[in-house]
């Protein structure tokens, strides 16, 4: 008697952490989505069809323009900042310093953060707060562009997200990371001023870099 | 009976310096618990929890030499801000700190939690201190 129970504790506590890893092994897609029917091989087929982020144009801290195809097979974490923002934005980039660490020398991981003071955030600005932060390379970007763009942007995350979650209040000013994968969904939010959802995003990050190509794929 | 009077004096006289010391002890934490506060609210986000600065953008809090010789003009920074070129633990920084908004008290309960934090042990620095210090701000 005493041997069953014990034994079915155990297989409970094996039971949950499988449970748990489960859960970790897939992020959800936030957005709309859209059931599409068409046909193939004769035969009708229901599709689903995730709503992507919208095109955009900016200038990285090289002077260069990046837009939605220049991350195309990139897994990236985008945000919104200003380099002389005195409240939240160190914390959000000491927080980001840990995951560009992370994930600096992977081909297919970047990071966008995105100025929304481009009046006085321009190329050699910016060039020189990513100096001073100590990122080179071409992992983490620091993007300037126009300022209805980039609430445009944001604006298209906050809507997709909020959709699915009650992260409510606009990603501009309170500090959010938002994951997108490689078909340019939203997969993840992340408060940038908690040293811990960095930790969860590394995690999330490294789950997108191993999800199956048929998930890629679809 | 000599002897027991020399004794109680010493006594009195132990007591005495002991229990002035646990005075000024007593004032060392109040100002010291009320910098931590200050420092969480008003520093912390630039200065980090550790003192530790942000690489080249935000000076670290942990350069001792440093500290103690711009001890006196500290409270002006608080004050007004800093916009200088300075070098701090070896490397040069030319930010921008904002004025933090503190009062006099404010600014030396900060700056005790401050200068014995962070591997710093310089004591107490109190209100009539900062006051002397903020006088000479330019
Ligand atoms: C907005 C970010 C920010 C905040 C908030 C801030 N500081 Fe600073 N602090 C800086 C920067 C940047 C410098 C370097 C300025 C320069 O290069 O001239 C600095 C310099 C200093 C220095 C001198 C250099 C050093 O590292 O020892 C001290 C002391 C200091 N700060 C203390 C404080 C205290 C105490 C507070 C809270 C009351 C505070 N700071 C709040 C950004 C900040």
């Amino acid at each position: 008697m005493k041997f069953t129970l014990l034994s079915a504790c155990a297989l409970l506590l094996w039971s949950s952490c499988s449970f748990n890893d489960k859960i970790n092994a897939v992020l959800p897609i936030y957005g709309s989505r859209e059931p599409v029917t068409k046909t193939v091989n004769g035969k009708q087929v229901t599709d689903t069809v995730y709503q992507t982020i919208p095109d955009f144009e900016f200038v990285n801290q090289y002077g260069k323009t990046i837009n939605r195809k220049s991350l195309d097979g990139s897994i990236y974490v985008a945000d919104f900042f200003f380099t002389s923002c005195p409240s939240i934005c160190p914390i959000m980039h000491r927080n980001m310093l840990k995951v560009y660490e992370t994930f600096k020398n992977a081909a297919n991981v970047k990071i966008l953060s995105h100025s929304i003071d481009p009046n006085h955030d321009s190329v050699p600005v910016l060039k020189n707060y990513a100096d001073k932060l100590g990122v080179t390379g071409d992992t983490w970007w620091f993007l300037q562009g126009k300022k209805e763009s980039t609430y445009k942007l944001a604006e298209s995350y906050l809507v997709a997200v909020q959709e699915d979650s009650k992260a409510a209040g606009g990603f501009v000013h309170s500090g959010y990371f938002i994951l997108i994968d490689k078909q340019k969904r939203i997969r993840g939010t992340y408060d940038g001023t908690k040293p811990e959802d960095a930790d969860k995003l590394i995690a999330d990050i490294k789950t997108l870099q191993n999800e199956p190509q048929s998930m890629i794929a679809q | 009976m000599k002897a027991t009077i020399i004794t109680m004096l010493l006594t009195a006289i132990i007591c005495m310096v002991y229990s002035c010391q646990s005075e000024d002890q007593i004032e060392y934490m109040r100002y010291y618990t009320a910098g931590q506060d200050l420092y969480k609210t008003k520093c912390q986000n630039c200065h980090g929890a550790q003192g530790e600065g942000l690489a080249a953008l935000i000076p670290p809090l942990t350069d001792s030499i440093y500290l103690k010789a711009n001890s006196n003009k500290l409270a002006c920074y608080v004050q007004n801000g800093l916009q200088l070129p300075i070098l701090v633990k070896g490397k040069a920084f030319n930010g921008q700190m904002p004025p933090a908004g503190l009062s006099p008290i404010e600014i030396a309960q900060v700056l005790t939690y401050v200068k014995n934090s962070f591997g710093n042990n310089m004591g107490l620095y109190n209100v009539e201190k900062a006051n002397q210090d903020l006088i000479n701000c330019n």
